[in-house]
């Protein structure tokens, strides 16, 4: 056994953009490196750089992960300290348009040399879609944080996503376990829920057969935090930023229940004029 | 429910319409993830030979792999046309 038996890769996927993966990986890997956990978080989406912006650090970008995978600078070059973390290091994805930039064997050094280093965690922001860098995202995790939308074209992409975790991973291809699949709902809305026009953790997670990590409500707190490239799980008076806490606290293996997924009662008068 | 919902059309449940379709494509789309590559292959050889003796419509051969615990069974079905006399040659 080496030392990079200690380091948990999380893959950040969900077939689907837009769904929030980036705001899920920042708000992961923030949540863990405030627990003392020593965390890189590696934006794959060549071409699209944007985890540098969530995290506030677009400034700070000198090198980046095809740069390191290159030999043009030392990994410890590249990685972007946290502001705020002591233990929390960022590499951002390169602005290159070549997409075949990112290689199996680069970026399995990279992990290795990560692993080596002592991380706990290296959270891999995945791109949208089922190309390279998602590919290569998801290829050495140990666990995937599936990010959903409770909406048609998210849930079937994940699913799809769900094959290829199964399938077109190391610890597939190896026979070492599966990878560990876990649900993150985002942009839930209870009201929508209750009356019937959105569907329920329930609905999701019988179509989809996956544990849930978390319930990320839909908040005016997440564009604020992008905003301001502060990750949302650190704005404690936005629900969806406590919504990300109890899911670090799952990852990790506490047990907490979901909150913020009933219906906000709404007052009589605004029952009678229901709009 | 608000007494002003009277005098408007109710809205129709679509979270449970949503739910319906994608568990249908989900699940149809599992399956064909699951099934080995050669079927699509399989699937036109065959139709090729019965063709030689029976004229049968190309979508009336249906093939699947099922598993059921430690076995795969390949199912066949072909729906031959109603009428005797579809039968090329003398056979």
């Amino acid at each position: 056994m080496g030392v990079g038996t200690l380091t948990e890769i999380i893959v950040v996927t969900s077939g689907k953009g837009g769904v929030g993966k980036t705001t899920t990986s920042a708000s992961l890997a923030v949540g863990l490196a405030k627990r003392g956990k020593k965390v890189a978080v590696i934006d794959f989406d060549v071409g699209l750089r944007n985890l540098d912006l969530i995290m506030g650090c677009e400034r700070r970008v000198v090198y980046d992960f095809v740069n390191v995978i290159n030999g043009e600078c030392t990994l410890k070059q590249a990685l972007i300290k946290d502001k705020r973390y002591d233990s929390l290091f960022i590499l951002a994805a390169s602005q290159t348009r070549d997409k075949d930039a990112l290689s199996r064997d680069g970026v399995d050094k990279v992990l290795k040399e990560l692993a080596e280093d002592g991380f706990d965690f290296v959270i891999c922001d995945s791109p949208a879609g089922i190309e390279k860098g998602a590919a290569l995202a998801m290829y050495f995790a140990d666990r995937a944080v599936v990010v959903v939308n409770p909406e048609v074209s998210s849930v079937r992409d994940s699913d799809r996503i769900l094959g290829l975790l199964a399938s077109k991973t190391r610890r597939a291809e190896l026979g070492n376990g599966a990878v560990e699949q876990n649900l993150l709902l985002t942009r839930y809305n209870p009201n929508r829920v209750e009356s019937g026009d959105m569907m329920s953790i329930a609905d999701v997670q019988e179509i989809l057969g996956i544990e849930v990590v978390g319930v990320i409500p839909e908040s005016e707190g997440v564009l604020a935090a992008s905003n301001a490239g502060i990750p949302v799980i650190l704005d404690e008076t936005s629900n969806a930023g406590l919504a990300y806490d109890d899911a670090v606290a799952r990852l990790l293996g506490e047990n907490r229940p979901l909150r913020f997924i009933d219906a906000q009662k709404k007052s009589l008068l605004s029952r009678l004029f229901r709009s | 429910m608000g007494i002003l919902d009277f005098f408007k059309n109710k809205p129709k449940n679509t979270a449970n319409v949503a739910k319906e379709r994608l568990r249908i494509i989900v699940a149809q789309e599992r399956a064909q993830r699951d099934s080995p590559d050669y079927l699509p292959t399989l699937r036109r050889e065959i139709l090729e030979v019965i063709k030689k003796y029976v004229n049968v419509d190309p979508d009336a051969v249906l093939i699947s792999v099922e598993r059921d615990g430690e076995h795969e069974v390949l199912e066949l079905s072909v729906a031959l046309p109603e009428k005797a006399n579809a039968a090329l040659g003398n056979g």
